[in-house]
């Protein structure tokens, strides 16, 4: 028969983890509304970006303008950048990112190409590390200490154009996780340098569409083109981070809650065990004093 | 009222500013430049300096931008800065020891990406000061 003293240990210690965990997720869920809040924010410049770029682009003759936009006309080499959380217990997250980057990396080394890492988020580095090793140029960590800033994601950006412009790389491709709800994430392939220029669609796109011949341009398009590319790539990068915490925590809070879900049945499992031990200790101390008392 | 457009500043963060406006004037990469409604298509880079919000024939709003773009239409002006601060809002004191301080980490660092960085962090916050100082 289970001693009864173990078993009140162990409701005890599964009461506590319940505690911790619905905590975690009371935490999570807080960080994910500010997560979305700070998402939502950010969207009018990416779109306003996305606008001016796809006006711009519509002017450039395909295979000339700047590299960022055209590319270096090969497709040999690729960097690959892996955007994950900095800390795990948030289910499948991490692990999801890390197994369709393996699955890309799989698919271009067979294919021929030459393939870097660069992980951004402390679980990337540690579940690449074990594998791809040698392939990873640069780690960049502790992004979401508090809220990600823009000024973070220009400076993986800035590294990105730095390393494109040496000629490290033809291709870079991100892989993040895109925020849909607090049960969803769907991993996201995106393709940063060179840049991809959205396909023009709906009626609004169709109007801003017959009205780009007619801007004028300061200094030119070539020049504005060219400062636009590299912000865009910033812009690009910061949308994906923030969409990537906004997973996170949603990803956290459906992990925790499930979590402290089970630590209830668990709880609720050893209550009943411990009850009917209980009885049967009783049971048998009655036993044996009727059985003492017949003997007489 | 007056003929309006409507202006919006947006930094990478967040909407900073969205309203109708009779005019505003914007730090043009090749010089400064006013927008009133019905102003033709445009788009700019920007260089650092002052936007100015005029309402009634007087400034009534200045924001300082690092740079960035500015996409003109004739109903509508769209500033895409890379920074924006109210110019009211700027402290000449600490800013002046933030350059000094990011002048003393540009000396130790040795990353050309690193040093680039902070070189242009340096000279924006030179022209934020340069721009305060004008305004007084």
């Amino acid at each position: 028969m289970p001693n009864l003293k173990d078993l009140k240990v162990r409701i005890n210690s599964v009461k506590s983890t319940q505690k911790i965990t619905s905590a975690m997720k009371m935490v999570a869920a807080a960080k994910l509304r500010r997560a979305q809040d700070a998402a939502e924010q950010a969207r009018p410049y990416a779109k306003s970006m996305e606008r001016m770029i796809v006006t711009l682009a519509g002017n450039v003759v395909p295979g000339s303008g700047p590299k960022l936009l055209s590319g270096t006309g090969k497709d040999e080499s690729y960097l690959i950048v892996v955007a994950t959380a900095d800390r795990g217990l948030c289910g499948g997250f991490n692990s999801n990112i890390v197994r369709a980057a393996r699955r890309k990396i799989t698919e271009l080394e067979n294919a021929g190409k030459k393939v870097t890492l660069l992980t951004v988020g402390r679980k990337a580095k540690d579940q690449l590390r074990r594998t791809h090793s040698r392939l990873i140029v640069k780690s960049v960590e502790n992004l979401a200490r508090t809220t990600i800033g823009f000024e973070q994601a220009d400076n993986i950006a800035r590294e990105l154009i730095h390393r494109f412009d040496e000629g490290e790389f033809d291709t870079c491709l991100m892989f993040y996780n895109r925020f849909q709800s607090a049960m969803t994430q769907i991993v996201t392939e995106q393709q940063l340098i060179p840049a991809k220029v959205p396909e023009l669609s709906g009626d609004e796109d169709q109007s801003e569409a017959s009205a780009k011949a007619l801007y004028d341009y300061e200094p030119d398009e070539e020049g504005i083109l060219s400062a636009l590319l590299p912000r865009n790539v910033a812009t690009q990068v910061f949308t994906a981070l923030l969409e990537n915490s906004a997973s996170e925590h949603g990803a956290r809070m459906t992990a925790m809650d499930s979590a402290t879900r089970n630590a209830g049945e668990m709880i609720d499992k050893l209550t009943l065990t411990y009850n009917r031990t209980r009885q049967a200790y009783i049971t048998k101390e009655l036993i044996e004093i009727i059985s003492g008392a017949e003997a007489l | 009222m007056a003929e309006t457009t409507q202006f919006e500043l947006v930094s990478p963060e967040r909407l900073v500013l969205s309203r109708d406006v009779e005019m505003v004037v914007i730090p043009g990469s090749e010089g400064y430049f006013g927008v009133l409604p019905r102003h033709a298509p445009m788009l700019t880079t920007l260089m650092p300096g002052v936007i100015d919000i005029h309402e009634g024939g007087s400034i009534v709003d200045r924001i300082f931008v690092a740079g960035g773009f500015a996409e003109v239409t004739e109903d509508r002006c769209t500033v895409l800065a890379e920074g924006a601060t109210p110019l009211a809002e700027v402290d000449v004191s600490a800013t002046e020891k933030s350059i000094s301080d990011t002048k003393e980490v540009l000396k130790d660092t040795s990353d050309a990406v690193e040093q680039e960085k902070l070189q242009e962090k340096i000279s924006n916050m030179e022209a934020m000061l340069a721009a305060k100082r004008l305004v007084g």
